[in-house]
C-alpha cells in the first residue's frame, strides 16, 4: 500500500472540500473496496477521507408519503434488515442480503456500494498489463483473455467489465434518486444516469463529480413494489459476485400486468434497466409464455464472448424465473 | 498516527502508521494472535472480530478508523479459565480439523447467534457463508452453533 494522509471528517462540507481540492484524496466510508484495492496497488490515494463518523446513516420515511430515504452512510446490513425496506421493498432487503457476507455487509454503507468497482481481473491485478479502465489506452485484457464473468450487453471493444454490485440492481428496478453534495451544492442524480456504460472511457464508472460526496439515496413510493424479487444465480450458494441477476418488480392486477420494472446485474458496466422487456410485459397476461417472449426483446442485442456467451440464456431464464416468483407472490 | 481501542476490556494506545490494518494491529502490535489472517481481502472470514459487538473483516478495516471503539477478539471470549459456550460447544462437536479457520469462525457465531440468524441448520449455513474453512469441517460448526443456541450461549 502506498503510504496516505488520513483526515476524520466532521462535516460534510469539510469532506467535500478536501476531495475538491487533492485530486489524489478518497473518501473512506467501510473501506470493503477501497482498502482491497489499495493492498492490490490498484488505488493509490495519498489521503483519505474518513466519512465514518459523519451522521449520515438515517434510514427514514420522506416527507408526504413519498418513499424512503437511506443515508449514505447506512451500512448494507442496517438497510437489508430495516422494516421500511423489508416491508416496502423486499428486492432491495433480498439483493443486499445475496451480496458479500455478514460481515463485510456490517461495514458496506450504501455509498460505498454505489461506487465499488469492477471485479474483472485483468483491473484488479495490476500484473496484468492491459486494462483500459486502469491505465487508459493499454487495451482490454478480457476481450481476448478469460472472460466468464464479463459484459454482454452495452460493452465496447474498449471494456467489457461488469458492475459487480447486487444493491445496485435493485435500485435501478426501483428507479432510485442518488443524492449527493458538492463544492458548489446539492444535485440528485436519478440511478439510471449514475453509472456510465464504459464507451471510449471506461476509465471513468459514474457521473459523480470529483468533489461529491454521496449524502443518501431516496427511493420513491412505488405500492407495487411489495412484488418483488430478486434472483441471484453464481457459482456457490453465498458469499460470490452474480454471474447473472434480476430484480423484477411486477404491478398485477387480474392477472394482467399493469407494470413491471426489471434491471439485470452481472451482464453490463452499469445495473442494466430492461426496458425492452418491461415494454413487452405491458398490458399482458402474467405467464411463462409472456415471461419468455419479454426475456428474448431484452438479449436480442446481447453478445457474448469466448467464455460467458452461457449468460445469454442464462439471463433469459433467470428473468423467467425472477418474474414468475414475482408473480406468484401473494 | 495515535489511536485508542478497547480490546477485550483493556484500554489500548498505540502509535500507528495509517496503513495498519486492525488485524495488524492486533496480531504484530499487540501479540494478539488468535486473529488469523487467512486472505488479507475480506474474502475468507478468519480475520472475524467484534467492533462494538458487530462482526467484521479486520483485514480490511484500517486501525485507525476504530479510535475509541470496543474491539473484541478471541482472546476476550473466555471468562478467565471458563470457555464461552460457542469455544465449548466448537470443543465439544470438534468444529475443527487444523483451527486455523476456528477463531474467526466462534467470533462470527457468537455473533450470528445475537443477530439471531441461527434459526435453523439453511439459516446457520447462509449467515455463516463469510467463513470458509479449508479443512471442510462445516457440518460439525454447524451443529456446535445449534447446540450452543440450544444451552442459550
Ligand atoms: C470478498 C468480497 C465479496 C463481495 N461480494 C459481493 C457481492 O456478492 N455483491 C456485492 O454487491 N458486493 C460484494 N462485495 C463488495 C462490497 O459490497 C463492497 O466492497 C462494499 O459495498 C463497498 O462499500 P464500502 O462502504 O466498504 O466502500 P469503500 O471501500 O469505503 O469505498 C468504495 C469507493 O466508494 C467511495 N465512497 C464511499 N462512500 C462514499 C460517499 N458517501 N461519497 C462518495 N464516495 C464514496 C470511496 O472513495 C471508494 O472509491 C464483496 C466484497 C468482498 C471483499
Ligand atoms: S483474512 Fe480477513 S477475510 Fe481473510
Ligand atoms: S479447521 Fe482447518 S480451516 Fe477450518
Amino acid at each position: 500500500m502506498n503510504p496516505f494522509s488520513y483526515t476524520r471528517a466532521v462535516d460534510p462540507q469539510q469532506a467535500t472540500s478536501v476531495i475538491g481540492s487533492n485530486a489524489s484524496a478518497k473518501i473512506l466510508a467501510g473501506g470493503t473496496n477501497l482498502i482491497d484495492l489499495m493492498k492490490m496497488g490498484v488505488e493509490r490515494p495519498t489521503q483519505l477521507v474518513d466519512i465514518n463518523r459523519l451522521p449520515l446513516t438515517q434510514i427514514e420515511e420522506l416527507p408526504n408519503g413519498g418513499g424512503v430515504r437511506i443515508g449514505g452512510l447506512a451500512r448494507n446490513s442496517d438497510v437489508a434488515e430495516h422494516p421500511l425496506i423489508v416491508q416496502r421493498y423486499p428486492v432491495l432487503s433480498q439483493a443486499l442480503l445475496a451480496g458479500a457476507s455478514p460481515q463485510l455487509r456490517n461495514l458496506a454503507t450504501t455509498g460505498g456500494n454505489l461506487l465499488q468497482r469492477t471485479r474483472c481481473y485483468y483491473f484488479y491485478d495490476p500484473a496484468f498489463p492491459q486494462c483500459n479502465k486502469r491505465q487508459p489506452g493499454s487495451g482490454c485484457g478480457a476481450l481476448n483473455g478469460f472472460n466468464r464473468i464479463h459484459a454482454i450487453l452495452g460493452q465496447s471493444e474498449q471494456c467489457i467489465a461488469t458492475n459487480p454490485s447486487d444493491m445496485n440492481v435493485a435500485l435501478a428496478a426501483l428507479d432510485a434518486v442518488v443524492q449527493v453534495q458538492g463544492a458548489k451544492g446539492a444535485r440528485s442524480i436519478p440511478i439510471g444516469d449514475f453509472h456510465r456504460l464504459p464507451g471510449d472511457t471506461p476509465n471513468i464508472d459514474t457521473n459523480l463529480q470529483a468533489d461529491e460526496l454521496i449524502t443518501a439515496v431516496d427511493l420513491p413510493a412505488i405500492p407495487f413494489a411489495t412484488r418483488s424479487h430478486y434472483l441471484k444465480i453464481r457459482d456457490r450458494a453465498s458469499y460470490a459476485f452474480a454471474l447473472v441477476s434480476v430484480a423484477a418488480v411486477l404491478d398485477l392486477q387480474n392477472g394482467k400486468i399493469n407494470g413491471a420494472r426489471i434491471a439485470l446485474g452481472g451482464v453490463a458496466h452499469k445495473p442494466w434497466r430492461a426496458q425492452k422487456a418491461e415494454a413487452a410485459l405491458q398490458g399482458q397476461t402474467a405467464d411463462e409464455k409472456t415471461f419468455r417472449a419479454a426475456a428474448e426483446a431484452e438479449l436480442a442485442a446481447a453478445k457474448g464472448y469466448k467464455h460467458n456467451s452461457f449468460k445469454i440464456e442464462l439471463a433469459k431464464r433467470a428473468i423467467v424465473r425472477a418474474l414468475s416468483t414475482a408473480a406468484a407472490m401473494a | 498516527m495515535p489511536v485508542r481501542l478497547k480490546i477485550n476490556g483493556k484500554d489500548i494506545s498505540a502509535d500507528v502508521d495509517t496503513r495498519t490494518t486492525l488485524l495488524d494491529l492486533l496480531r504484530e502490535r499487540l501479540q494478539l494472535t488468535g486473529s488469523k489472517k487467512g486472505c488479507d481481502h475480506g474474502q475468507c472470514g478468519a480475520c472475524t472480530v467484534l467492533v462494538n459487538g458487530r462482526r467484521i473483516n479486520s483485514c480490511l478495516s484500517l486501525a485507525v478508523v476504530h479510535d475509541g471503539e470496543e474491539i473484541t477478539t478471541i482472546e476476550g471470549l473466555a471468562n478467565g479459565e471458563q470457555l464461552h459456550p460457542m469455544q465449548a460447544a466448537f470443543v465439544e462437536h470438534d468444529g475443527f480439523q487444523c483451527g486455523y479457520c476456528t477463531p474467526g469462525q466462534i467470533c462470527s457465531a457468537v455473533a450470528c447467534v445475537k443477530e439471531g440468524h441461527a434459526k435453523s441448520d439453511d439459516e446457520i449455513r447462509e449467515w455463516m457463508s463469510g467463513n470458509l474453512c479449508r479443512c471442510g469441517a462445516y457440518p460439525n460448526i454447524v451443529d456446535a452453533i445449534k447446540d450452543a443456541v440450544a444451552k442459550n450461549a
